[in-house]
């Protein structure tokens, strides 16, 4: 390794040799970093579950269109709803093709156990297969018979296993508000910050489910264009077709993405996880700098001794950052395992969609190797005590 | 006549500001001739570690001149003092080695002040030195594993790496027996004649003062004796 450094640097490598030769102390300083790494993993880890949480019931329907109620239109499964008329008038447009509402309800699901679920249930009619994703086309279409749902196998807190044979003709029944249903099939969604587990059931049976809910106001409404039409464009034109205020027409990607936005940075819980994460760099670069500046002390001769041979301020700064980035370099790998095994074990326990991506290990990498660089430029600040003057 | 290797001409120096303000040279004039051995004595306080530095680039000249190869260095800039001092050897009492590194590297930062080399010769180049200096069986030798008189003739060695034109060196036989400081006072003599390397030493080593072909002697920052010494007389 020596060697290869050598070659790299095209000197010594004596800040790789100053970390190695004090093996005790490296290994505390690496699992400092590592510390900072996890910190940093978890929080990111949770945001992204949230991110994720938000944007898998968006995933379920694919329109080319949503119209929400503006009450509350930040998020899905908050907005008011709105009346069906607007459906009705968005179809007198020349270029929408088709449209369907979607209701939106919350139930509980009791275990028996003192345990519950929270289950959100989305109705659609049956027939709307246009607007759902396709693996949900078919099964959709099952849900004509009434009284009947498609379960989600991840929801969580329950054991599901029961539900695997569920099929149209061999329903297996269970019990929600006071209603008795068949599942005759699933879906995996899975549970996340908002609620346990998706339930999908048609239209009419969500009525059974919710009789205080009314066909005349659904949550929202989904729109199909024609062919090569522009969204932005209809969206605009149907907005002159409302009274001011009544509506919010987007994309549904723009409303997922805007939703995940929003309670990423306005929401109290996408805060604390940005909290979290400076948290975790500001721990990193202190522990770094911690490291880096003591050893800067416990070589402060040494260094003199270079200056008074004549070796250059970048001569030091290159063994400083070459401190820095081998810390960052290897420490980042334990808290990369360790961070992955948090993520499964939370992802076992919980069923939230928390899973290590590489774009945020490329990121949190990059963010090491800068935090543990900010800390030797920090560190460097000791050099100024390295007086070649006072060596005699 | 060739030009001194270093010339001081009317040097002061300052510590401090205000009242606190000490002078520790007053009107120091001294030449000192290329590849000669000067020794300068005197006792602690008495200036001539201060004179050591001044004329090492390591500290700033504030009132006087001193010329080292030629450079003023009154009023010159750190760059200045810095590019300087890669001419310069300097040995340490207190040796001053890397803990982290062997005595072979150590011997070649010598070199690698002077930019990438090539690292087969400077690893021969550093061996070379340690074996002239007994230490061929302790290169791949950290500090901590070797003896005090060790480690500073791997300072001596680290000093001389480089070719310095002039070394400067503080009691750097301190730590040596008597026959292996004769012999690195002897290798500064030989750098003398045939390299011209200039030697300044400060040093209270009775058994070595008859190898100087100069002693020069300070007293409350001021140059109270400076004679031929006998190996100039010889």
């Amino acid at each position: 390794m020596t060697a290869f450094l050598a070659g790299l640097l095209g000197r010594l490598p004596i800040g790789y040799l100053q970390l190695t030769h004090h093996p005790g102390r490296l290994l505390a300083a690496l699992a400092g970093v590592a510390f900072a790494n996890v910190l940093v993993f978890v929080q990111l880890g949770l945001a992204g579950s949230m991110a994720e949480s938000v944007a898998i019931p968006y995933r379920l329907f694919q329109p080319d269109l949503l119209i929400m109620s503006p009450a509350e239109s930040e998020t899905l499964s908050d907005a008011s709803t709105l009346p069906r008329q607007r459906l009705f008038q968005a179809l007198v447009h020349p270029d929408v093709t088709d449209g369907t509402p979607i209701y939106m309800g919350r139930s509980t699901w009791i275990s028996g156990h003192d345990a519950s679920s929270s289950i959100q249930f989305f109705g659609i009619a049956p027939d709307a297969g246009a607007f759902v994703h396709d693996a949900l086309a078919a099964p959709l279409i099952s849900l004509s018979l009434a009284d009947t749902a498609l379960v989600d196998t991840l929801t969580r807190f329950v054991d599901m296993r029961s539900f695997a044979a569920a099929h149209p003709e061999a329903p297996v029944p269970f019990e929600m508000q006071n209603r008795q249903l068949g599942a005759i099939g699933t879906v995996s969604i899975g549970g996340g910050f908002g609620g346990d587990g998706v339930f999908l059931v048609s239209d009419q049976t969500f009525f059974h489910l919710f009789p205080q809910r009314s066909a005349a106001t659904p949550s929202h409404i989904l729109l199909s264009l024609e062919p090569g039409a522009d969204p932005g464009r209809v969206a605009a034109e149907l907005a002159q077709l409302y009274p001011p205020d009544t509506v919010r027409i987007r994309k549904i990607t723009d409303a997922m993405d805007q939703e995940v936005r929003y309670q990423m940075t306005e929401r109290p819980t996408g805060l604390i996880f940005a909290f979290g994460v400076a948290i975790g760099v500001v721990v990193g670069i202190v522990i770094a700098y911690q490291v880096l500046s003591a050893d800067v002390a416990d070589h402060i001769r040494e260094y003199a001794t270079f200056k008074a041979m004549g070796f250059r301020q970048g001569f030091f700064v290159g063994i400083i950052l070459e401190e820095a980035i081998i810390l960052a370099a290897i420490g980042f790998w334990p808290g990369l395992a360790l961070s992955e095994l948090f993520y499964r074990s939370l992802a076992y326990l919980t069923n939230i969609p928390i899973f290590m991506t590489p774009d945020r290990a490329v990121a949190v990498f990059i963010g090491t190797i800068i935090a543990c660089a900010l800390s030797g430029v920090l560190a460097m600040r000791k050099l100024a005590a390295a007086e070649p003057a006072d060596l005699f | 006549m060739t030009e001194p290797a270093i010339e001081v001409t009317a040097l002061d120096h300052f510590f401090g500001d205000g009242e606190a303000r000490k002078q520790a040279l007053f009107d120091v004039h001294l030449a000192v001739a290329r590849g000669s051995l000067t020794i300068l004595m005197g006792p602690s306080g008495s200036g001539k570690t201060t004179l050591l530095t001044l004329m090492g680039c390591l500290r700033e000249v504030h009132a006087g001149s001193v010329r080292v190869l030629d450079q003023e260095l009154f009023q010159s800039d750190e760059i200045t003092r810095i590019d300087m001092r890669r001419r310069l050897g300097f040995v340490f009492q207190a040796h001053n080695l890397h803990d982290s590194l062997t005595a072979r590297q150590n011997v070649m930062m010598g070199l690698q002040v002077h930019g990438r080399g090539d690292p087969k010769r400077h690893v021969q180049a550093a061996d070379h030195l340690l074996g002239l200096l007994g230490l061929g069986e302790r290169l791949v030798y950290r500090p901590g594993n070797l003896s005090g008189g060790q480690k500073q003739r791997v300072a001596i060695a680290r000093a001389l790496a480089s070719n310095p034109d002039i070394i400067f060196a503080d009691e750097p036989t301190a730590a040596l027996d008597k026959v292996s400081g004769l012999a690195a006072v002897r290798l500064f003599k030989e750098l003398g004649r045939a390299r011209g390397t200039t030697t300044v030493m400060v040093t209270h080593d009775s058994r070595i003062l008859d190898m100087a072909d100069r002693l020069v002697t300070l007293e409350d920052g001021r140059i109270v004796e400076d004679r031929a010494g006998a190996a100039r007389d010889a």
